[in-house]
């Protein structure tokens, strides 16, 4: 057994090295990854310590053997849309192309907190999205045919079977009845901080460097092909890169040269004080823009749609949360009494079709995934994966159609209408 | 709350009352133009973090489309301006400079 690995099963988590801590004062654990200074080459930089690029990471040594590996983050980990989000997972998407990478991605989640031995909390407790209009039961009827074809399990249900699963919801209106939902049952939410923290800890575990606070500043390249960035903390070398930092996906490609079919705009969400249970499923409502699930330590996670503007601020309008809330107590009397305990908000990439590009790029060696917009928690396994395909060999099954060039031809990958406000 | 001055109604006007419109100043291309062209005409976007040109609709007002520079990474609005132009006229030119003077 070589040293790393022997260094692995002893600080494997398990009910054993809790009890063992527990007898020993809790000295004995170790920092979960460490502070690495940056070398001067990698063969794989990936830009971006949110949950795709890490999984993206994480994927290149599971998947590919590829370890010598910098991710560099110019804040600290996690801090980003990851860190920010309302953790919804479903992948009850329209289109083929969703449905295979989403699909990837939720099936994933089911198995993370094993594969990563790092408890993700993954907590399948099933999301309903709410129809309060003939047109979005059509809209989600048909999502409900195009999944079974594609073999992921949703199910239109009635609204007295809504009642029954969210019995603190008021189905009758009256002006935004229930006339019935899209139910993935085991869609559902996890731990967004545990996400991160998880794949961090894996990817040191197998030798990679995690660089936080280092900023990329600049894209090199020679003859068309990348060669290496400069950084806040100097030039470091790298055979292939990939950017995977969300909000400022522009800013980065602009360094390197070339443009994105991308606007930033702010998202918004906010938690209630922590109240008993009293809801566990996760309900999306479309019409009245706004969604809610109640977290593990019982507060009211509310998330509504996004401000119109360019903003790269990480605040959003409070009109917008005026908005959400109104229209969410008219669903969910009972949210009328509740205090408000914190806002916050980030800034998501949002595409002409609302669907994600991880793609080969105009500089040979450069890679991007980004435009996940306000629906990318879900899809960070998942993307992980088929980014870790895609800059280890070149192609992925899970991300031909997701090309930067798609727009150019007409190809889009249509989510405008199921995904309005759904994350 | 944002605020905008509509050069046409010569209000400052809470942005609920007004439609985000995107990019300004983006070049037209019609029939016979290229792939490429189209493409950037459509759908590549500058989205700087930084100074924005962009375009702003009075909805619930005069109803008319106008242009705004704003900055992207500090809210600061450096003024608006008529939409029947091409490109940013001097005086916003100046505010702008003045703003990071
Ligand atoms: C309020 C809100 C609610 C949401 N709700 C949901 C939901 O319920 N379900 C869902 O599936 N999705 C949701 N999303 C979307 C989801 O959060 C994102 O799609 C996802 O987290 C994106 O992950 P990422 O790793 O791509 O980006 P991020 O987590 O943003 O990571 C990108 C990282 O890149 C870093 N970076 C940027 N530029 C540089 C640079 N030049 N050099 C070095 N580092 C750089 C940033 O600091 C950042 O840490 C929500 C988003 C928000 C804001
Ligand atoms: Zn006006």
């Amino acid at each position: 057994m070589d040293t790393s690995a022997k260094r692995s099963l002893l600080k494997r988590y398990s009910a054993f090295a809790v009890a063992r801590e527990a007898f020993r004062q809790h000295t004995g654990w170790t920092r979960a990854w460490g502070q690495a200074e940056p070398k001067s080459q990698y063969d794989v930089i990936v830009v971006g310590a949110g949950g795709h690029g890490l999984a993206t990471a994480y994927y290149l040594g599971k998947n590919f053997g590829i370890t010598n590996v910098a991710v560099l983050e110019k804040g600290w980990l996690g801090g980003g849309n990851t860190g920010r989000n309302t953790t919804i997972i479903r992948s009850n998407y329209l289109q083929d192309p969703s449905a295979a990478i989403y699909e990837k991605s939720r099936s994933l989640y089911e198995t993370m907190s094993q594969d990563l031995n790092y408890n993700v909390m993954f907590s399948p407790r099933g999301v309903m999205m709410l129809a309060q209009t003939q047109h979005e039961i059509r809209g989600y009827q048909r999502t409900a045919h195009a999944n079974s074809l594609q073999g992921v399990t949703t199910e239109w249900i009635s609204p007295e079977r809504v009642k029954e699963l969210c019995p603190i919801m008021n189905i009758d209106g009256p002006r935004y009845p229930v006339l019935g939902a899209l139910w993935q049952a085991r869609g559902g939410t996890a731990r967004h901080d545990a996400v991160a923290w998880g794949y961090a800890r894996a990817c040191a575990d197998m030798g990679m460097d995690i660089i936080q606070q280092c900023e990329v500043t600049g894209v090199q390249t020679n003859g068309g092909k990348v060669t290496g960035v400069s950084t806040t903390r100097g030039d470091i070398k790298c055979n292939k890169l990939a950017m995977v930092v969300a909000g400022h996906a522009s800013v980065l490609a602009q360094k390197a040269g070339f443009q994105l079919p991308i606007e930033s705009v702010a998202l918004q969400a906010l938690v209630s004080e922590p109240i008993k249970p009293c809801m566990d499923v996760v309900v999306m409502a479309n019409t009245v823009h706004g969604y809610l699930s109640q977290s593990d330590k019982g507060e009211m996670v509310i998330g509504g749609g996004t401000d119109g503007y360019n903003n790269y601020t990480q605040r959003g309008s409070f009109h917008h949360i005026e908005e959400t809330v109104r229209a969410l107590v008219e669903t969910f009397p009972i949210l009328g009494r509740l205090k408000m305990l914190r806002q916050w908000g980030g800034i998501v990439d949002v595409t002409g079709d609302r669907s994600p590009i991880l793609s080969a790029t105009p500089v040979e060696g450069v890679f991007v995934n980004c435009g996940w917009g306000t629906g990318g928690f879900k899809a960070i396994p998942g993307s992980g994966w088929a980014m870790a395909e895609l800059v280890a060999k070149g192609h992925s099954p899970l991300t031909e159609e997701f090309t930067m060039h798609r727009f150019r031809h007409g190809k889009f990958i249509d989510e405008s209408v199921a995904a309005g406000v759904a994350h | 709350m944002l605020i905008l001055n509509c050069p046409y109604c010569g209000r400052d006007v809470d942005e609920t009352d007004l439609h985000a419109g995107g990019e300004a100043h983006l070049k037209r291309f019609g029939p016979g133009s290229s792939d490429d062209e189209f493409e950037h005409y459509l759908f590549m976007r500058e989205n700087p973090k930084g100074v924005h040109f962009e375009r702003w609709r009075h909805v619930y007002g005069c109803g008319k489309w106008f242009l705004a520079a704003r900055n992207t990474a500090t809210l600061q609005v450096y003024g608006t301006y008529s939409a029947q132009t091409t490109e940013p006229p001097q005086h916003i030119l100046d505010a702008i400079k003045e703003a990071q003077a």
